[in-house]
């Protein structure tokens, strides 16, 4: 991570199979990845930390308010949608406005991909968190209730983080330790090994894995 | 469906045409890699179903092996397959053919003999092949079973008619 930053945003673009150079299917996830601008550069002087603002995918000026124009104004790039902090050890080897391909990930084999999961709506606790309800029939009058949540007199009150019925998905969630299978510069597209969070077209954060770190291939 | 990943999955087809169909026996040559050496191992038995389109089209395939019935499903454009042969064509009214399961008697498992043109696909060019060339196959049970005497040029008419009758 010193030199170069190897994370990048982008999109999913779906899942599908590929086969490998060895012959073997592999079921994939397609990420469109960068590329990514550099619009800002923020520093342990100024900013108390390193870090890089990465811009990705086009929007039209008319839709850019006009604090934001400022902003992409000074980095001399174009208006983009998404706007992602990465930090960076040492921000000095890059400029702002400078472009981040999916190159990066060239000699990377292991990624953490960061996602946006599909929002359930509000869901009930067999759902939600996985209790297993009672039976439906022969007299039961329990079915997908939550049963107890906590004891009597003493607390007086239930605990803190018990769970229960409410809002599921639409949560930010990580999945670690993901093979690249394929990096495809012309087209930045990334192909990863396995599922992610998140629908088709999400927004999506690619770093090299955290746990296995920059294996090389 | 998206149109990247329909590119993806249209730039892994390697074969162009599909030359059999679901009752058809194929001889599979698959590409067997045992450390640095490749060899080919053939795999011979009856189509009983095609699942998907395109790159990520499947066939399985299932012959009676020791008297026991084997069923494997391959992806058609895996570059491990080297060509699929068409030994045999065969005429079936199902788009799957799991009625054949636990069917592991010749007499039960017959198919009616079709009347498609008998090819050769490998990697690359689509050949058709002379009855020459292409042999029967003793191994497989259903066609073994299935009236051994008639010659796959019979006329058209009586196949359909004992395409009726059956």
């Amino acid at each position: 991570m010193s030199d170069s930053v190897k994370t990048l945003i982008g999109k999913k673009v779906g899942q599908t199979t590929f086969f490998e150079e060895s012959g073997k299917a592999t079921h994939v996830t397609v990420l469109e990845m960068g590329p990514c601008v550099v619009i800002q550069k923020k520093t342990r002087d100024k900013e108390g930390y390193n870090a890089l603002q990465l811009g990705f995918a086009e929007k039209k000026e008319k839709h850019t308010t006009k604090a934001l124009q400022g902003h992409f104004k000074k980095s001399g790039a174009t208006p983009k949608r998404f706007l992602r902090e990465v930090r960076v050890e040492e921000s000095a080897s890059f400029q702002v406005g400078q472009t981040l391909t999916v190159e990066n990930f060239k000699d990377v084999a292991w990624v953490d991909v960061t996602g946006v999961s599909k929002g359930k709506g509000f869901q009930g606790v067999v759902r939600r968190h996985g209790f297993r309800g009672g039976r439906n029939s022969h007299g039961s009058m329990f079915h997908r209730a939550p049963g107890g949540i906590g004891a009597s007199s003493d607390p007086s009150r239930v605990y803190p983080g018990s769970r229960m019925p409410g809002h599921m998905g639409t949560q930010q969630h990580t999945v670690l330790n993901l093979r690249v299978v394929k990096v495809d510069v012309e087209n930045n597209l990334l192909f990863v090994k396995g599922a992610i969070s998140g629908a088709d077209g999400g927004l999506v954060t690619v770093r090299p894995s955290v746990k296995k770190g920059i294996v090389k291939f | 469906m998206n149109a990247t990943i329909r590119k993806i999955e249209d730039g892994q087809v390697i074969r162009k045409n599909v030359p059999f169909k679901v009752g058809d026996t194929v001889k599979v040559s698959l590409r067997i890699k045992e450390g640095e050496k490749e060899r080919i191992q053939a795999y011979e038995g009856l189509v009983t179903g095609i699942q998907g389109s395109g790159g990520k089209m499947k066939f399985t395939v299932r012959k009676i092996s020791y008297g026991v019935g084997v069923e494997k499903t391959f992806y058609y454009h895996s570059p491990m397959i080297k060509e699929v042969k068409v030994s045999r064509s065969g005429k079936v009214r199902r788009a799957k053919l799991f009625y054949l399961r636990g069917k592991l008697n010749k007499k039960d498992a017959r198919i009616q003999e079709g009347k498609k043109a008998l090819q050769v696909h490998s990697e690359g060019a689509l050949e058709t092949a002379t009855a020459a060339n292409v042999e029967t196959a003793p191994a497989e049970p259903a066609t073994a079973a299935e009236s051994p005497k008639t010659e796959p040029a019979a006329p058209p008419k009586t196949e359909q008619a004992k395409g009726e009758k059956a």
